[in-house]
């Protein structure tokens, strides 16, 4: 019969398809001198510093002058000691330690510091970093180990920013930056070599033995980029990974696994535009702040994988002021008596109203962000019962940033480091409506002098109490309302030891996660 | 057929060029700042000034007319530009990935073909059999799943479930080198998943068209002549039922790239499928616009060769362009 035996063919076509399925090749026994694999979705652009890759250090490939420990603090790295600033703070001088060199076998030199930091002011350059070191004015090198940055002003978090990694300047000199092949291959001093990168599937790093801090404790690092959080959940599950970052509510504890959660200074919130009728009312503010339920949306949403927020520093920053923190739970009586009080009072349908005004707006997040959209879905809850009607409009970002000074919008940021870094800017008056500073253009001298103070005075005493002052100052005008600060949440193959998670700031992704210090990792 | 050619060839370059235009002002249009996607999560904390700078020096701010001009003589000189949003040369960018998606793309099309080939012949002499009836039936439900449900659900069962194939990637993520075996390994269910997605089609189409020319006179000739039932089936019936089928994977061809881009997002494979969303979503004019003269010349080039391929089936065709 001719069917029969073609359907035989087939059959053996399947066979053989099926037959590369090779079960033994998917068994692997990890030694301890595998490398170790990670995975995660953030994907750097480059792997050049000057154009933005791991700017706070932690980038495995480089090493700044400084880089921090498992507590924040700044430590000496390229530099011998912690670079000495000027006393009226406009000079910091840094000295070298000696006998570093680059994976490529030249010697580190101060010249090699001074060209990354003067290709970042570079206007040629294609980099953001600029935005950050706007107050430099010149770096040079005065001799062969000595680095002198000269500021237009004095910064106190200067140092803070001298976490950026040291790229060679022969390897790039007379090159156009923005497209040297060395944003794809870099040279770094770091406790890693770069042995091959594909976009979209691996960064393939071979340990550096001869890294000044010490030779790592394994073969080398694997970084596997999947971007979409189910597949990346899937694929650990299936034991491709040694350490994966995983949303909260994927990270579950599976064969063979730990969930490892870190908590961050990542927070969430509701920007609440000034100078509109609704969101510019103090009152509306001051009732909204004490309306939400932080403590159901941490979790709820976040399935415990967060804290409640109160404000833009972390509690477990050293600047954090422990005043600001409120009810972790609702308080919906409060919040309607600072309503009566400010005369919104309840109408019919159960929202208030002042005069001809109801308390209604609209509060914009982004549409592909699933947290932000279910924190904003237990806002508009939360407002509901305090009678502030809350209409919701998932947009993407080109359609939200015409509109920020408007509506209000749920918005996420965050660093551990210097309470200086995002929050001058984000609310300084001085930036009102300028890119995407102070979208809800937020004014208030107060908070301006505190924020200003805290940048200008180099005293520690000093500058905890600016931020002192200037977070009780956003508690009392709630410019925001801080929702939950987020604890990344990773998984961890049993039997690798080194792991010492520590405080994560918004950004993340091969640089500054779990695996900041994965040079000491090892694998059983 | 040179004659038939060449005028193709003539066609092809004014619709390649209306392409890229159409690319160039569908990206005008787009409301994405591409130097606040590149940005990225330093959006927030990057001046005015500095993403003026940037918008300079790639001169996005010119005008129309001359961006695209430029971007055509860079293009007559061989070079394709400058991807924003991956920050590397479009060249490297195509370079690095097209051999995979193409890989993808031309595995899936070989199994599509043999196997709607081959089952569809046999569902069309044994019409109303269960062959038949199963293969119909499951046609329909498969074209009724979208793809990427199809292969999350394979990586479900087969990857996790039973642990026969990888859940992604290319090769091994420890693996060293790229091996024959490897990526056979992992390029097997990501064809089979884009394999079934786009084999109903074709199968229901061979099957009807056998079927139809089962009952034609030559092939009752055929029969009557006493030839075999297998020389009857393959080389009278599906002969004749062969020319459509050809213009079918010429017009199914952009189908099956579209369904590529999703395969190669969930079992995160390197291919093209990915950058295009990237370069799409942040407004990268350059790479699109390769990206899209690629896809459009292939199209082009498959219609041609189908043509060919028409005129050598059946000598009583005479394709003129």
């Amino acid at each position: 019969m001719p069917t029969r035996r073609l359907l035989a063919a087939f059959a053996a076509t399947a066979l053989v398809l099926g037959a590369c399925s090779d079960p033994s090749t998917a068994e692997r026994t990890p030694t301890a001198s595998d490398p170790i694999v990670l995975a995660t979705g953030g994907e750097p652009d480059t792997l050049n510093p000057v154009l933005g890759f791991g700017v706070d250090g932690a980038s495995l490939i480089f090493d700044g002058l400084v880089s921090r420990d498992g507590q924040n603090n700044l430590v000496p790295a390229l530099a011998a000691e912690l670079p000495a600033v000027s006393t009226d703070g406009r000079t910091v001088t840094a000295k070298l330690r000696p006998g570093v060199t680059f994976h490529n076998g030249t010697a580190l030199t101060a010249e090699d510091v001074a060209f990354t930091y003067r290709s970042v002011l570079d206007p040629k350059v294609d980099s953001v970093l600029r935005s950050d070191l706007d107050m430099l004015t010149k770096v040079e090198a005065t001799d062969a180990s000595t680095v002198v940055f000269t500021l237009k002003y004095a910064y106190a978090p200067f140092l803070q920013r001298l976490t950026l990694g040291i790229v060679p300047a022969k390897a790039l000199q007379g090159q156009d930056i923005n497209k040297a092949g060395f944003n794809q291959k870099p040279v770094g001093t770091g406790p890693y070599k770069v042995t091959s990168w594909t976009p979209g599937d691996r960064l393939v790093l071979a340990a550096n033995d001869t890294y000044h801090g010490g030779k790592p404790a394994n073969s080398g690092v694997i970084v596997a980029f999947v971007d979409d959080d189910n597949v990346r959940a899937q694929r650990a599950r299936a034991g491709e990974f040694d350490a994966a970052e995983l949303a909260p509510k994927l990270a579950t504890t599976f064969a063979g696994f730990t969930v490892q959660r870190v908590p961050s200074a990542d927070y969430r919130g509701m920007m609440l535009p000034f100078g509109r009728p609704v969101t510019g009312d103090t009152a509306i503010r001051q009732a909204l702040n004490v309306a939400v339920d932080r403590g159901a949306m941490v979790k709820g949403v976040l399935g415990g994988a967060g804290e409640p927020a109160f404000g833009p520093v972390p509690p477990n920053s050293p600047f954090a002021e422990p005043s600001v923190a409120g009810n972790t739970a609702a308080d919906t009586a409060e919040a309607g008596q600072l309503l009566d009080a400010a005369g919104w009072a309840p109408d019919g349908d159960g929202i208030r109203a002042k005069g001809s005004q109801r308390a209604a707006f609209t509060l914009m997040y982004p549409a592909g962000d699933s947290l932000r959209k279910e924190l904003a879905l237990a806002v508009v809850a939360d407002a509901k019962k305090a009678g502030i009607e809350i209409k919701l409009d998932g947009l993407t970002w080109d359609a939200i940033r015409p509109r920020m000074k408007a509506d209000a919008l749920i918005m996420g940021w965050g660093t551990p480091y210097d309470p200086d870094f995002i929050s001058y800017k984000l609310f300084g008056s001085q930036f009102a409506g300028e890119a995407s500073y102070n979208p809800g253009h937020y004014n208030s001298p107060v908070a301006d002098k505190a924020l200003q103070d805290g940048r200008d005075h180099a005293d520690e005493a000093t500058r905890k109490q600016a931020y002192a002052t200037f977070q009780k100052q956003l508690a009392t005008d709630v410019p925001w309302v801080f929702l939950t600060y987020l604890q990344h949440t990773y998984v961890v193959r049993n039997g690798i030891t080194g792991v010492t998670p520590r405080v994560e700031a918004h950004e993340h992704g091969v640089e500054n996660s779990l695996w900041w210090n994965v040079h000491t990792w090892t694998k059983r | 057929m040179i004659r038939l050619i060449r005028r193709r060839l003539a066609v092809a370059l004014p619709v390649l060029l209306a392409t890229s235009f159409g690319m160039f002002l569908l990206g005008a249009a787009s409301p994405i700042d591409p130097a606040l996607q590149y940005a990225g999560g330093a959006v927030s904390t990057a001046s005015e000034e500095n993403l003026a700078q940037i918008r300079a020096n790639w001169g996005v701010d010119d005008p129309l007319p001359i961006q695209y001009l430029r971007w055509l003589t860079n293009l007559i000189g061989g070079d394709l530009g400058w991807s924003t949003s991956r920050h590397q040369p479009v060249g490297d960018v195509i370079a690095a990935r097209a051999g995979w998606t193409l890989l993808l793309i031309g595995l899936t099309l070989l199994v599509v073909l043999l196997t709607s080939l081959l089952l569809g012949t046999i569902a069309a002499y044994r019409r109303g059999g269960l062959l038949d009836r199963g293969l119909r039936a499951a046609a329909y439900a498969v074209e009724s799943m979208p793809v990427f449900w199809l292969a999350l659900a394979a990586i479900a069962v087969l990857a996790l479930a039973l642990g026969w194939f990888p859940a992604g990637g290319l090769t091994d993520i420890t693996a060293t080198t790229t091996t024959l075996s490897d990526v056979a390994h992992h390029l097997a269910l990501p064809v089979t998943v884009l394999a079934i997605s786009q084999a109903p089609w074709f199968l229901l189409f061979v099957r009807d068209a056998v079927a139809e020319s089962l009952l034609e006179d030559h092939v009752l000739a055929a029969r009557a002549r006493g030839l075999r039932g297998r020389t009857v089936l393959f080389g009278h019936a599906l002969r004749t039922a062969l020319l459509p089928f050809l213009t079918l994977i010429g017009t199914h061809l952009p189908e099956l790239v579209g369904g590529s881009v999703l395969v190669e997002t969930v079992f995160s494979l390197p291919g093209l499928g990915a950058v295009s969303v990237q370069a799409a979503l942040g407004s990268d004019f350059p790479l699109l616009a390769a990206i899209t003269l690629i896809t459009t010349a292939v199209v082009l080039a498959a219609n041609l060769l189908t043509d060919i391929a028409y005129t050598a089936a059946d000598p009583r065709v005479r394709v003129d362009g």
